[in-house]
Formats: C-alpha cells, structure tokens, sequence
C-alpha cells in the first residue's frame, strides 16, 4: 500500500533526489543548454555566398566577418550605448533607491516598492509604444518645448549628427532616453535592497567615530551599496546589448546588435552569422557575470 | 565633545534635493503609461497630438472587436496557461530538489534556471531557433510554449525556494512524526505551505510569458501573439488610437495580477509557526 | 516506572561523512553508544553542542539512522522503520507548528492522519489543551500565539498520540529564565501524570538536574556517565563531567600532593569547602589548603570566592550568606585563607585531565 511505497523512498534519498532533479534537468540541458551548444557549433559553420546554404563545416571564416569595420562599429555603438544608458540608470536611480530604502516609512516603502514594480510589469511593448507617442513631432515633448520656447534649440540638437536624427522619435538620443525608462526599475530594485542592507548601526558607529555625513556617504554607504549597483548594472546592460525592438522603432538604419542578429537569421537565413554575432553579448555578459560575482553582487539579487 | 551630526535613520526628514530627484524619478517611471491611457480614449485619429483635443470612448469597442488582436491575444493566452503550468512543475521540481538535498553541482543548478532570463533574449532566441532549424522542426504554438516554459521556471523557482527556506526546517519531520507518510505529508504541510509562493510565481510568470517579444520573434512561425502584433502595428502606424486601447488594456491584465501577487507574497512572509 | 526497557542503544554509531573544500572526511558524531533508558523514566541527554545527543534522539525518533548498532524501542529494531511507523513522538526545537493551520488542527494533526472520528477527535483536542493549559485556543493560528504558548502546543500535539516515549529537543531553549523554570515544573508535572517515558535533549545542567529521573552525560559523541542527579553531581567520574555539571574545582599534580599526598587528580565541589574562621579547627577527616582571596561575587544567596592555592591552581568557594552583609564579604578579598572540607566530599578521577 502507500505507506509502503512511502518507507520505500524514505528510505532511498538519492531515488527521491532523481527522481525531482531529473524532469528540470533534462528539460534545461536539451531545450536551453542543447540549444546554446547548437548556437555555438553554427557560429564556426558558415553561408555559401552562392547557394544560400548553410555548410557544416567547421571554419573561422564567419568570425573573422565580424571584424570587418561595419560590424566592429555595430558592436561599439551597441556596447556604448548600453554603457551610457547603464550610467544614466545608476544616476537617475540612486536617489530614489536611497530615499526607499533609508527615509520612508514602511508604509510608503511598500506603496514605493508598488510605485516602481508596477511599471515593471506592465507590456514592455505598451512602455516603449508609449515613448513613441511621447517623442512623436506632436507629441508632448515638442509641446512642451514650443510652451517653454526652447524648440529652436530642439530643432539645432536634432540636426547634430551624432545625437540628433530626423525627429526624436528616431535618434539615438530618443533610443537612449527609452532605453533608460524601461530599464530603470531593474536598476532601482537590486540599489535599493543593498542600501536596506546596511544596518543602521553601521551608520551610527560612523557618525559616533566622527564621521559626517558626507564622509558616512562615500565611506560606508557607497562601497555596501556598490553591490547593488553592479547587479543593477548586469540588468541594464545585458538587455540593452540584446534588444532589437527600441533600436528598430525608433533609430534610423544604423545596426545595433541585436538588430544585425534578427535580420541575418531572418531574411539572409545567414544562421552562422547571426550566431557569431550573439556570441558576443554572449562572451560580454559571462565575464560582466563573473567580475560582478567576484565584486559580490549577486548576494543584492 | 563636538557636536556631531549623523546621517538621519528613517523616520527622519530626507534633505529636499533627495525627495526632489525621487519623486522626478517616480515621475519619469509612470508619466508615460499615464499618457497612454491619456490617449487611448483621445478623439484625434493620429493618436498622439498633444494636448488631447477632446476625449472619446469610442476606441474602445473598435479595439475589442478587431479580429486580428482577438487571434492575437487568444493565442497569447494558450501561450501563457501552457508555459505558466510547465515552469510550475519544472520549477517545484528544482526547487524542492535544491531545498531539500546537498548535491554536487547545486549552486550551478540555480544558476543555469536563471540563464535564460539573465542573457539577452536574443541569445535565448537565437539559441532556440538555430536548434529548431539544424534539427528541421517547424515552428509552431509548441516552439513558442517551449520557449517561454524555458525562461519562466526560474521565476517559479526563486518563489518557491524563497518559501521553502522561510518556512520552519522541521516541519516535515514533524509530520512524520506524528503518522503521515510523505505523500500525506506532501498533500497536508508542504503543499499549503508553499502554495501562495506557487500562485506568486504561476501570476509573475504568466505575466513574463504574455508581455514577452524578443524570444517569442525567434521561435514563432507565422502566429503572432499579442505583443509582437502591437510591435507590428507600431511598426506601421495605420491604427494609433485602437493600439493605444490594446496598450492600456495590456497593462490591465499583466499589471494588477502581479500587485496581487506581490500582496500575497509579502503577508505569507510573517505566519511562521516556529519559535522565532 | 515499570521494568521494562523502553529505549535501547547496542552499541551504536552514526558516522557523517562530510565534503570541505577538495578533502572528504568523516565525522563520528555518535561514537559506540550503549545505553537503557526505563519504561516511565524521566531520562535527560545532557551534553555541549556537538556532543552528539541530539544526532541519538534523531536516531530514535527515526530521522536518521545508526551507521552501526541497533536501536530497539520495547525490544523491537527500528532502524529501518521511518518515524510515522514508530510508537514515538516528538517536541521540537523551533516547534514547528504547521502555520497554514489552527492550534486545534495542529494538535489533532496525528489523529487526523489515523482517521480518528471528528467528534472523538475535538474531545481528546480538549482534553489536551486543559492538559497543558490552554484551553479555549483553539481556533487561532500559530503566528497569534506567544513562544511560550506555541511550545505547550507542541507538547499537545505530541501527547494527544499517546505514544509510547516522548522526545524533546532542547524545547525550552527558546524561553526566557522565569517560562523556562515554569515549564521546567509544568513538564515534570505532565510526564508524572501521563505516565509515559520522556527523553530530554539539553545542554543546560541544571535543567537536567532539575527535572530527570536519570541523567546520560555526552561528550563528542561518547557517553562520559550515566546517573541520578545526586551521582552524577556528588560522583562524577570523569573530569568532564565534574566540570560540566557544576564547577569540577580540579586539582592534580604538585599542587595536590601538597594537600592530600598524592598527585592524583581530585576534584570537589565548590559548596562542601568552607573558608576557615579564627575558630575553626581543621579535623582528621579533612583537608585543607592555603590560599589568597583574589575575587569576591556577591550573589544574593550565596557568595562565590575565587581563592588562588599557593602553589597554583583555583578553587572556585561558596558559601551561603547565612550571617554576613555585602560589605563584609568584601572585605575577605586579597586577604589570605585557609580552606578545609572532608576528605568523604572529594572524588579521586580516573582520568587525567
């Protein structure tokens, strides 16, 4: 009966252990880790020019296309602008997380924590449609401008060349403000949970040593926050180096990442291409993961 | 002694620039969304004229009745419950597994689930889709549940580990104890026990598999489920107002759950029946 | 107390093997323990952290097995038997009430599980609950409920299966000193009343002096001694358990052939010596010893005094503070001192060190 079938495990731990471990596992190392590997062996496949065919053979010919100019520089941009958007992110962040984590009252802590999930949660799609409809030439930001007079200046910013575009719905600057919205909860949360961290002991041991404020800041608070930051850090640069969505709404051509990979498995079939190419967030992210491991940020996750 | 000033603890008052830059922050969050629903009942047909020439709800029906979005957000639908019921399993599994047993390779096993969340979709997706092109699948509802069931495990994960752990160590062995075998103990201890971190995590990872694109975009055939429709009608803006009803009523369904979700969380996280 | 055996240890053994760092090792944490505790014994495991009493009381109630020796409950072998199939109850450390249930289901819990009717059911639940004193809590949760209160709960649920023994593991480990002592008095009351074998897990001595019939002394995993009360504190056998119960007071060496003639390790108890007055003669049936008075504790009952012998070494004194005030205690420190006692209060140990 049951009970016998009870004692029969109780008494086998490594069976039961199997026996839970075994459908995850394999489900994760066919499905995800399989399919990494797969990934990984087409990157040294690549595209005959001529058939359109992918050859399955091993070569390095397909990593050596991404060091041609053209796709350095879709790397750099993309790189670049993740590091920006990361550092707008910590700057924007870092007040609010502060003020969640030492000045509110558990009530507005909670409405807070509220406050800034909710847009987490909400459609990514909805959030980044609605900066369209946001920076769109009738758009509110132009209104605004037009209201405080500064739409001269808007029109001389949008003509520069390396920030400006045709409109603010297509820039890069339009591309990094919604890549610093949508990302910002993934910043605030893991800084704010660090900052909780700190016991308001440490604090006050700091002021009765002699410390002000200031010094209390920089010398305590920051490096016990640091943790935080770097896992917020490891949010906003690993989805900026892999989103195509906000790059293609709202940047003219110029490739990023995750852009050059959706159009090379797509149109051009080119898997191998596209492959090597995401090895490199790939390659990126890892030693992102471990530095920030060694820096401890995992334990603000 | 020097009189010396200490940084406040809570409860005191936090210096004007600190509030002010918190409450911009908390601005910048939510202004947009409230835009969009600003606009979704606007009259202007462009959709995005700012100021709102008069307000209208006559989008509203027009969304709802668009047979291209009902497709759409059925299948989004099919998707989720699929994805949400298999990372409920998968995950209970790990979960309990990690909790419960000291095994080689057990912090590689946390961080394995969280792989497909923590690189960018894009490796997800590409990963997936290259599998299912060498191995000549063809993409269908099954590619995108297996998908998004791959990503929403950790979530389950993470909740129901973090129940297990809060709850009292003993527990098991005390129903034991007292007579139950362990399927007895499983149907009357664990099971309520983690049973809100269970419904926490079928919520947030219903709401992940139905807002998802990125991965959704490489392993989806011809179907299109709700997120990547709004993306195509962003695309082309032929239909701004009816998109901007879909935006608001997205929001709707994927945010309100997870505030019920959080609420759950949070309240189960002071009924222990331990000593301490 | 009948004579029957209730719980017996043959020689049993419990080896961990444990994985640090690239070296595999094991750990004896139950070394070669043989013990018989009686059917209606109060009987306490007492023990540091680590010294394996504990991993024996898991072992008995079933959630871990001997890697060596039998464990028989009324003569039965029950190592390969899991807890639910075992006449044994427990009383956890941290309680562990189910929080998703009342107090009530709590405590009806085994009943529920051998489908005892509902109506029998709710009249052995209140039975309980006058049992242990709580009575009209039934319908709320855990999380409402003191540490004290949620600790008679454990005990109710334990007891309503009648079991054959009841483990505890250091339940009172969590109260503060006044609940403690209480309970200490309420627990002893229960297991008169109930009449059924107790086996108490603690680290604390005085509580295993106060509430056991019979006491089993652990020491990394061996058992040092196993007595009353009186013997194990009035005749320790080893030097550990002469300083783990009470104050050892050990003395050996140079030292001690200067008092008693020979170096062999002896040790007594802090209240059989006394501090000689003007008038006090030093009989044949005593020793004494010559010290300073290097430190005076004032302790509202008695007095503590650490005298340091000539010669070296400590003896910790006591002496009830029958005639003297505070003050004049004092004034005995860093004086010089005579100590005597009766030579029939020492023990000789059979161990060195």
């Amino acid at each position: 009966m049951i009970n016998r079938l009870s004692t029969y495990l109780y008494l086998r731990p490594r069976l039961i252990l199997l026996l839970l471990l075994l459908p995850p596992l394999i489900w994760f190392l066919v499905v995800y880790i399989g399919a990494l590997i797969i990934m990984l062996v087409n990157s040294f496949f690549y595209l005959d020019g001529f058939t359109g065919q992918v050859v399955h053979q091993f070569t390095l010919q397909t990593y050596a296309k991404l060091l041609i100019p053209t796709n350095l520089q879709i790397f750099f941009r993309t790189t670049l602008m993740a590091l920006t958007v990361t550092i707008a992110c910590i700057i924007i962040a870092f007040p609010l997380s502060y003020y969640m984590a030492r000045f509110a009252s558990p009530r507005m802590k909670t409405f807070l924590y509220l406050a800034v999930t909710l847009p987490l949660w909400s459609s990514y799609v909805v959030r980044v449609y609605s900066w369209k409809l946001i920076l769109a030439q009738e758009g509110i930001i132009s209104w605004f401008a037009r209201l405080l007079h500064v739409d001269g200046l808007l029109t001389w910013y949008l003509s520069s060349k390396l920030l400006g575009g045709p409109s603010l719905a297509v820039s890069v600057t339009g591309i990094f403000l919604v890549f610093v919205y949508i990302w910002l909860p993934y910043m605030i949360l893991p800084i704010q949970t660090a900052l909780e961290r700190v016991p308001k002991s440490l604090i006050e041991a700091s002021g009765d040593l002699g410390a002000n404020p200031a010094q209390t800041f920089r010398n305590v608070i920051l490096p016990l926050a640091f943790p935080g930051v770097i896992a917020g850090s490891i949010f906003t640069f690993s989805l900026t180096l892999g989103d195509f969505i906000v790059p293609s709404l709202f940047g003219n051509s110029s490739f990023f990442i995750g852009k050059a990979v959706l159009t090379y498995q797509g149109t051009s079939g080119n898997i191998p291409l596209a492959a090597a190419f995401t090895m490199g967030p790939i390659v990126i992210m890892i030693t992102y993961l471990l530095i920030a491991r060694k820096l401890g940020a995992f334990n603000a996750l | 002694m020097l009189f010396k000033k200490t940084i406040p603890s809570s409860g005191e008052q936090a210096p004007w620039y600190l509030k002010l830059s918190a409450i911009a922050a908390l601005l910048f969050l939510h202004i947009p969304l409230l835009l969009i629903f600003l606009y979704a009942f606007t009259t202007d047909v462009s959709g995005y004229t700012f100021p709102p020439p008069g307000l209208t709800l006559k989008w509203i029906p027009r969304a709802l009745e668009n047979p291209e979005m009902q497709a759409a957000l059925l299948l989004t639908l099919k998707v989720a419950v699929l994805a949400t019921t298999t990372a409920l399993i998968l995950g209970t599994l790990a979960a309990s597994a990690v909790y419960r047993f000291n095994f080689f390779g057990r912090e590689t096993i946390s961080f394995m689930l969280v792989l497909p969340l923590a690189l960018p979709g894009i490796v997800t997706g590409i990963a997936i889709r290259s599998a299912i092109s060498l191995l000549d699948i063809p993409f269908s509802f099954w590619t995108i549940v297996i998908g998004h069931a791959t990503f929403c495990v950790v979530v389950v994960y993470n909740n129901v580990l973090a129940r297990f752990r809060r709850s009292s160590g003993s527990m098991v062995e005390a129903s034991m104890d007292l007579g139950a075998n362990s399927f007895q103990t499983f149907w009357h201890v664990i099971f309520p026990n983690i049973g809100t971190a269970l419904l926490a995590g079928a919520i947030l990872a219903f709401s992940l598999s139905f807002d998802e694109v990125i991965v959704t975009t490489f392993t989806a055939g011809l179907q299109q489920t709700l997120p990547i429709w709004m993306y195509s009608q962003m695309l082309r803006p032929r239909n701004r107002p009816v998109t901007n009803v879909t935006a608001m009523l997205v929001v709707l369904i994927t945010a309100l759950p997870i505030l019920y979700a959080q609420r759950i969380t949070a309240s189960t996280s002071e009924s222990e029946g331990g000593s301490k | 107390m009948s004579d029957q055996v209730a719980v017996e240890f043959k020689d049993v053994s419990r080896v961990f093997s444990i994985q640090q760092e690239n070296q595999a090792g094991s750990v004896r944490a139950v070394d070669h323990v043989s013990l018989q505790i009686q059917d209606g014994e109060f009987f306490s495991l007492l023990g540091p952290s680590g010294s394996g009493k504990t991993t024996c009381l898991r072992m008995i109630a079933g959630f871990d097995r001997p890697s060596d020796g039998e464990i028989l409950l009324y003569g039965k072998d029950v190592s390969r038997l899991p807890p639910y199939e075992r006449d044994v109850n427990t009383v956890f450390q941290d309680y562990a009430l189910f929080p998703h249930m009342s107090v009530g289901e709590n405590i009806a819990y085994g009943l529920m599980i051998k489908k005892v009717a509902e109506t029998e059911r709710n009249k052995r639940v209140d039975e309980m609950m006058d049992l242990v004193r709580l009575p009209g809590f039934a319908g709320r949760k855990p999380a409402q409920l003191s540490g004290g209160q949620r600790q008679r709960v454990a005990l109710a649920r334990a007891l309503i299966n009648h079991p054959k023994v009841l483990l505890l593991d250091e339940p009172l480990g969590a109260l503060d000193l006044k609940l403690r002592q209480q309970m200490q008095v309420e627990l002893k009351f229960i297991q008169q009343r109930v009449g059924i074998t107790f086996i108490f897990v603690t680290h604390d001595q005085e509580e295993a002096l106060t509430m056991s019939d019979r006491i089993a002394v652990f020491s990394q995993g061996k058992i040092e001694q196993v007595g009353t009360p009186a013997e194990i504190y009035e005749h320790p056998t080893t030097s550990f358990v002469a300083g783990f119960v009470g104050v050892s007071n050990l003395v050996s060496g140079e030292v001690a052939k200067r008092i008693t003639g020979s170096e062999a390790t002896f040790s007594v108890r802090p209240e059989k010596i006394h501090l000689a007055t003007a008038n006090d003669k030093v009989e044949s049936d005593m020793f004494s010893a010559d010290g300073k008075v290097r430190d005076v504790i004032y302790l509202g009952l008695y007095t503590r005094y650490l005298v340091e012998l000539d010669g070296g070494g400590d003896l910790v004194v006591v002496e009830q503070n029958l005639k003297t005030t505070s003050m004049d205690v004092m004034k005995i420190k860093n004086q010089n001192i005579r100590l005597f006692w009766k030579k029939e209060h020492m023990r000789y140990l059979g161990d060195q060190k």
